[in-house]
Order: C-alpha cells, then structure tokens, then sequence
C-alpha cells in the first residue's frame, strides 16, 4: 500500500514508523523546515518538505497513485482541504483527517470528509464508557454492525435481583447472554434465577444501555 | 442586501465601507478587535455610528457566524489572510446555510482555479497581479 502522510508531528512521524514497519511505502510531507530536516535524519527519502494544502507538493509525492492519504497535520482547515483534494480531485479510495478540535468535527461532516478521528472525542467516550458507573463495562462494541455487548453487577433490590430471566423487563434488542456467579459463568435458561452480586453479560443495540442498567442496579444500591 | 465579511483586513474593509456607502447592511466578522479601527478609518466616523455590524469571532465556529447574522446574509465574502480558511468558511456559507451568492479570497492560483470549477466563486489576487505584470513587462507579446 502507498501512504501519503502530511504532518511529521508526534502522530505522522510516529505513523510513519510503523506503516514502514509493515513494510508499506510511506510519504511523509512536512511544511515547516526545522520538522523536516529533524525527520528526515531518520526517515530519508520518506519525508518530503513542502505544504500538503499546495496541490504541485500532493502531486511531487505522488498522490495520484496512492491509497492512502492521512492528513494529521495540527490544522484543522489544512487536514479539512487535503483530504477534500485528494479525494475530489485526485480520487484517492481512502483518506483519514485528524481533527484538532472536537468542534470542527461538524465541519468534516458537512464537507464529507470521513473518517474524521479526534484524539479529545475519542478520549472523551473512552472515559465515558471505561468508567464504570453504574457497575457497567463495554465488553465490544461494534457500531458499524449496531452491537454492543456490556457487562453489568446486579445489585442488593435491583428490579432483576431474585427474578427468573425470563421474567425480566428487558427492551427488545436486548439479551442476557452470560451470568458469572461464584468465579464461574454460564449460559442463562428462561428458568435461571438472577441473584445480587451476579455479574451478567448483556448483547444489546446500541442505545438501550439506561434501560438494561436500570433492571440490574438499583438507584440506591449503585456497585462497582 | 445583507452583506456578510469574514476578514477586515485591507481588501475586506474596504469592500465592507464601500458597501456601507452604497447603502447594503453590512456585517463584518474577525477574530482580531484591533481590525475594527481600520473600518473607523476608511469611514472617517465610527463604523457602528455609520450603521455597520461588527462581530469578534472564528469564522470556523459556527456561533460567530450566527453572531454575525449569516442566515439572513445575501452575500458572504471570506477574505482572511489564510486561504484554508477562507476555502473552508466558504463552503460552510454554501452548504450549510445556502447562502445565495459566496466568494471566497484565494492566494494559489491552482487551488483557486480548482475550487472555481467546483462551483465555488474564488477570486485571485495572485493571477490577477500575474496576468497584469506579464503585460505589462511584456506588452502585445503576451
């Protein structure tokens, strides 16, 4: 695969190294001159100096022939009209822009530049889904495939505590698939009694975590 | 008309007082306080005195522009020092809130010749100084 990579700061360098470690073919443009001349000492013929938003530097790299251009750059106009040349213009399959502030990821929406990766907003959902409030993990998600598997810790009069699994009030899309109990796990029958402590896998759609949450924890006997 | 600037440097202030004289609304949004000073001088009173708008603000986030009043503007004209910007803020006016008639300032003739057969209506100081210079060194030979 041939990369083009323009920002040589912490991320496209470091990017660089390793797609080249892969054994990709990388390209890695850099526009300020003390940058370039540090990152070249390593990457040598791999970096070229030049602005990525002028379209004679995209094309001196070659961008008519890659498969990929990353646009990690710390502006958010510049990662914003390089991915907009190289794929209106130079018809790259794919590209990837950085976004800086999480505010301007409206702005690559409305300009169909996707993927847009901001490391604020993917920090901010890690924090939000890895803290486990309310006792519940996300095991996997899978947006594309709109599934998510979380793994909740039933609460002392949780609605669910004491009640058969088939009893529960669970929305559609939702399934207990997996209750941990005394270090050991099994698969639930319609039958199986759901006890406080026990820890339970659910597979659900997106967007029904509240109500699941609600069934196994109580308001007033939050765990974990 | 409602008139709409992002950029009250040299070429948008005095665009924006022209404007203002020929008796549009005007409506001038920069990032940069200090640049109001140069709309109080091209006038010779003060600007809001004179009936224009002025908005301190990031034309790339969408509250300045709303500030500025953009849903109600006729015409929208970017001209920052920043290509880049001024490309982006462009095609925010067009496809987010449809203005009628945009135009953005683009340094790089290539780029603004590009974006020109996209649909969007870019002017470029740089060819027009270029088209000039040529003639006027080189004369009938061009």
């Amino acid at each position: 695969m041939y990369v083009i990579i323009c920002g040589a700061g912490k991320v496209g360098w470091n990017l660089a190294r390793e797609l080249i470690d892969k054994e990709h073919e990388v390209t890695v443009v850099e526009n300020d001159r003390r940058r370039y001349l540090t990152v070249e000492q390593e990457l040598e013929h791999a970096v070229q100096y030049g602005d990525a938003t002028e379209l004679w530097v995209l094309e001196r790299a070659g961008i008519q022939r890659a498969d990929l251009v990353v646009a990690v750059t710390g502006d958010d106009e510049d990662n914003l009209l390089i991915c907009q040349v190289a794929k209106e213009k130079y018809l790259c399959d794919r590209i990837i822009a950085r976004v800086n502030n999480p505010r301007n990821l409206e702005t690559f929406k409305l300009l169909g530049i996707q993927p847009a990766v901001s490391a604020t907003d993917l920090i901010l959902r890690l924090i939000e889904h890895e803290v486990p409030s309310y006792g519940l993990v996300h095991l996997l998600d899978l947006p594309e495939e709109r599934l998510e598997i979380i793994e909740l810790v039933v609460s002392d009069n949780a609605p669910a505590a004491d009640r058969e699994v088939q009893e529960l009030d669970l929305p559609e899309g939702a399934l207990v698939i997996s209750v941990l109990r005394d270090g050991g796990g099994f698969v639930p029958k319609a039958d199986t009694v759901i006890q406080a402590g026990d820890e339970v896998l659910v597979v659900l759609d997106p967007g029904l975590e509240e109500d699941i949450t609600r069934q196994f924890v109580s308001s007033n006997g939050r765990r974990g | 008309m409602f008139v709409l600037i992002v950029g009250a440097g040299r070429v948008g202030s005095s665009v924006a007082t022209s404007a203002l004289r020929a008796g549009h609304t005007v409506s001038v949004l920069d990032e940069d306080p200090l640049s109001h000073e140069r709309l109080d001088v091209e006038l010779g009173s003060s600007w809001e005195e004179a009936g224009g708008r002025f908005t301190i603000g990031t034309a790339l986030e969408q509250d300045a522009l709303d500030a500025a009043g953009i849903a109600e503007a006729d015409v929208f004209i970017v001209c920052t020092n920043g290509d880049n910007t001024n490309l982006v803020v462009a095609q925010i006016g067009q496809r987010q809130y449809n203005v009628p008639r945009v135009i953005a300032r683009v340094l790089d003739p290539r780029r603004a010749a590009w974006y020109r057969e996209q649909g969007l209506h870019t002017i470029c100081p740089t060819q027009i100084a270029i088209e000039q210079l040529e003639a006027a060194a080189l004369g009938s030979e061009v």
